[in-house]
């Protein structure tokens, strides 16, 4: 099938989605990473690989962590940085979101970093995008967040070594989150044998099973004998959908505690994509416990992001 | 004016007639099909070798932009792309600006379209005034104005009380109720069917018990009004099974079905296609085989355009954020005879769902190749074979589902009532 993050050399020229991209690459970027953080520990902070180029950050929908991850990888990159907020001021200007996108490109933009509030808003910037300019999707609606992901791989992977004997549970609110999507794909593709989605079923996504992960409904049961759990943010607006009654039964029954992680393996990590709502998908024992690996997903994630715009620019024209 | 169509592969879908032979027209009526009147002298003769001479097409649902888009023109453009698509009859929607709930209106969207002298055009009124789902509109004089049924389009009702109320006074005067079955609290939010695609792509889903919700409550409320009630653009087996169910049952239901979803399902969303955003969604490819199914069986008596011209501003958005619709005009018959010949059915039972059956549905004589009957016809080039591009089409709509791809079929000539409405060029041959 097509894939438009591909050129015709199988090269990255965009970075939309962890569906479809082959082992290859992930573990590409995965290696590129690990080699700037060994140079970070070694003092080498700053590199030249976007030297000269142009990088537009544009976020369509708030986000403050993310951007500013982007940025400083961007920075230690060399990149000329330009971000923009544009929420819905501009489309309410009566400016499409292509408009935007042809006006900064004329401004000499070889990159967009894209968040959007709808689902496979940067698959469109992509196609529409002149050839060499690169897309890269930080975060799309309920579709995608793959250098969240990827930066959830490359924890994994420092932890746990590899993914070929690894269970793996995503804990909460499945339906609305492009993190657990992009994170299962991800581990799907880079051969992690049992996946675990757990939830109510308000909260998971018809025929989640086809994307090739476990349904659980009990948590005690799906974190059994687990060597990863990730934790979904729940958003504060669920309780008014009618998809759950409240926060405090959603923390009774599918929030992380102590007692709750001690059923899974010895030694799992827990993670969780931020920003954490402590006492509602996570409790604070486990958020600042001795298995969290929170902290070390954001210092990851700069060294992740560095290694996708790297090679981004890396791919022939 | 007397014309002939000369040695034409006549295809009569109402009598099931698929022969080789003349048809003979005057005074804008069929006047002799294989043998003319004794006296017949042509005034002109149409050379119709190779081609098929079909009753014109009757489109079920088609919006036209006017009221509300006069500045541009658009009635003309919409008619112009009709009759080049073969069709000579049809319903235009009421979700206009503003929508056609008032009597005036209803004859000034007719006497423009008359006088334009292409497609018929037919009005259907709005349910409710302005559409907003409240108050019943005149029924029995837009009736007298010229509409010929009574729709919502997409727009939900208030609740269930107006639904009922406004079977009930429909029933009175016997008219016919529209419905796109859709209950607008469980789709709320949604742009695509709650399956497996909308799971991988994280777009809102439109659950299918959206639909089936809305058709079980109609037909409770159809057994106790006695309504005659005509379903928009079903999408889901389960829903194609209840009005299977309720029509085995006695009552007055019908149903429609839009030709995208005859072809397409979720899976052509592809990577967010926002051509695929479509009301209702795209379905199953389960959903989708039920249609074809419920094409063969009868269950659906008719495929419609759903023809929605959408401009490039309100298309070349996220797909969440694109307009729901595809133009289809043009390529209602040349889809219709693919779906034919992939699914073996027989070029009259395939042609009657654009013909005789909206006809009957309709109460029009037309729809029928018979001595009598209004000479609306439409004669192809079954072999002819053409790109869809924003080029080829003459709706001022391009954004279709089908863009790019090959059809075969082309219209080459359309008459209305007996005159020509429609030639094809030349070079387009």
């Amino acid at each position: 099938m097509y894939n438009p993050q591909l050129n015709s050399h199988g090269e990255l020229i965009h970075l939309l989605s962890t569906e479809g991209l082959p082992a290859r690459i992930l573990r590409q970027i995965l290696d590129k990473a690990a080699g700037y953080v060994a140079a970070g520990e070694a003092g080498e902070k700053k590199h030249t690989d976007l030297a000269g180029k142009s990088v537009f950050n544009l976020f369509f929908e708030n986000s403050t962590r993310t951007r500013t991850t982007f940025e400083i990888a961007q920075k230690r990159l060399s990149a000329d940085v330009h971000s923009l907020n544009i929420q819905a001021s501009s489309t309410a200007k009566g400016e499409t979101l292509l408009d935007t996108i042809h006006n900064l490109e004329a401004m000499g933009a070889d990159m967009f970093v894209v968040r959007h509030a709808e689902s496979g808003a940067p698959f469109l910037i992509a196609k529409h995008v002149r050839p060499g300019v690169a897309v890269v999707n930080a975060g799309d609606g309920r579709h995608a967040h793959p250098t969240q992901a990827l930066l959830d791989m490359y924890t994994i992977r420092h932890f746990k070594g590899d993914f070929q004997n690894l269970r793996v549970a995503i804990v909460g609110d499945i339906l609305h989150s492009r993190v657990a999507r992009s994170q299962i794909h991800a581990l799907t593709t880079l051969g992690c044998p049992e996946l675990r989605v757990i939830g109510p079923k308000t909260l998971l996504p018809r025929d989640v099973e086809q994307l090739g992960v476990r349904v659980f409904h009990d948590l005690k049961e799906g974190l059994r004998d687990v060597d990863v759990v990730i934790a979904l943010r729940l958003q504060n607006e669920r309780m008014n959908g009618a998809l759950l009654p409240s926060a405090n039964e959603f923390n009774q029954f599918y929030g992380l505690s102590r007692e709750k992680l001690a059923l899974a393996a010895p030694g799992a990590i827990v993670m969780h994509p931020g920003p954490m709502n402590r006492g509602v998908e996570i409790d604070s024992a486990v958020a600042d416990g001795p298995q969290s690996v929170i902290l070390d997903q954001v210092t990851f994630g700069i060294a992740v992001r560095m290694a996708v715009m790297s090679t981004l620019s890396e791919a022939r024209a | 004016m007397n014309v002939l169509i000369h040695n034409g592969r006549l295809v009569d879908p109402a009598s099931g007639l698929d022969t080789v032979g003349d048809l003979f027209v005057a005074d804008g009526r069929i006047v002799g099909v294989g043998r003319g009147p004794a006296d017949f002298k042509p005034a002109q003769t149409i050379d119709a070798a190779g081609l098929v001479v079909m009753p014109g097409i009757v489109d079920l649902a088609a919006r036209l932009g006017e009221p509300g888009g006069e500045h541009k023109n658009k009635l003309q453009a919409e008619l112009k792309a009709a009759v080049a698509g073969g069709v000579t009859t049809l319903c235009a929607m009421p979700d206009t600006k503003p929508a056609l709930d008032e009597p005036g209106l209803v004859q000034m969207i007719k006497q423009r379209a008359d006088a334009l002298g292409l497609t018929k055009v037919l009005p259907l009124g709005a349910l409710t005034r302005g559409l907003e789902g409240n108050e019943l509109t005149e029924f029995a004089k837009l009736r007298e104005a010229g509409c010929v049924a009574f729709s919502q389009a997409d727009a939900p009702l208030a609740d269930n009380r107006v639904l009922f109320r406004a079977m009930q006074y429909a029933a009175t005067y016997d008219i016919t109720l529209r419905l796109r079955p859709q209950d607008v609290r469980l789709a709320s939010g949604g742009v695509a069917h709650d399956g497996q695609v909308a799971t991988r792509l994280g777009l809102p889903a439109i659950p299918a018990v959206a639909e089936t919700v809305a058709i079980s409550t109609i037909v409770i409320l159809m057994k106790d009004s006695g309504a005659r009630i005509h379903l928009e653009r079903v999408s889901t087996r389960e829903g194609l099974e209840m009005i299977a169910a309720a029509r085995a049952y006695g009552l007055k239901l019908s149903c429609d079905v839009s030709i995208n979803h005859v072809h397409l399902a979720d899976i052509d969303i592809g990577y967010f296609d926002s051509n695929m955003r479509l009301s209702p969604p795209l379905r199953s490819l389960s959903d989708r085989d039920a249609i074809q199914q419920g094409l063969v069986d009868g269950t659906i008596a008719a495929i419609c355009s759903d023809h929605t011209p959408v401009g490039n501003d309100d298309k070349l958005l996220p797909f969440g954020e694109a307009k729901p619709g595809a133009t289809g005009l043009e390529l209602l018959l040349p889809l219709v005879l693919g779906w034919a010949e992939q699914k073996h059915v027989p070029l009259p039972q395939a042609l009657a769902r654009i013909t005789s059956e909206p006809a009957a549905l309709l109460g029009l004589e037309a729809g029928q190749l018979k001595v009598g009957a209004p000479a609306d016809l439409c004669l192809f080039d079954p072999n002819q074979h053409w790109r869809v591009t924003p080029e080829t089409l003459r709706s001022s709509g391009k954004h279709t589902p089908f863009v790019g791809m090959e059809l075969r079929g082309r219209v080459r000539h359309t008459l209305v009532d007996g005159r020509i409405a429609y030639t094809a060029e030349p070079s387009a041959a």
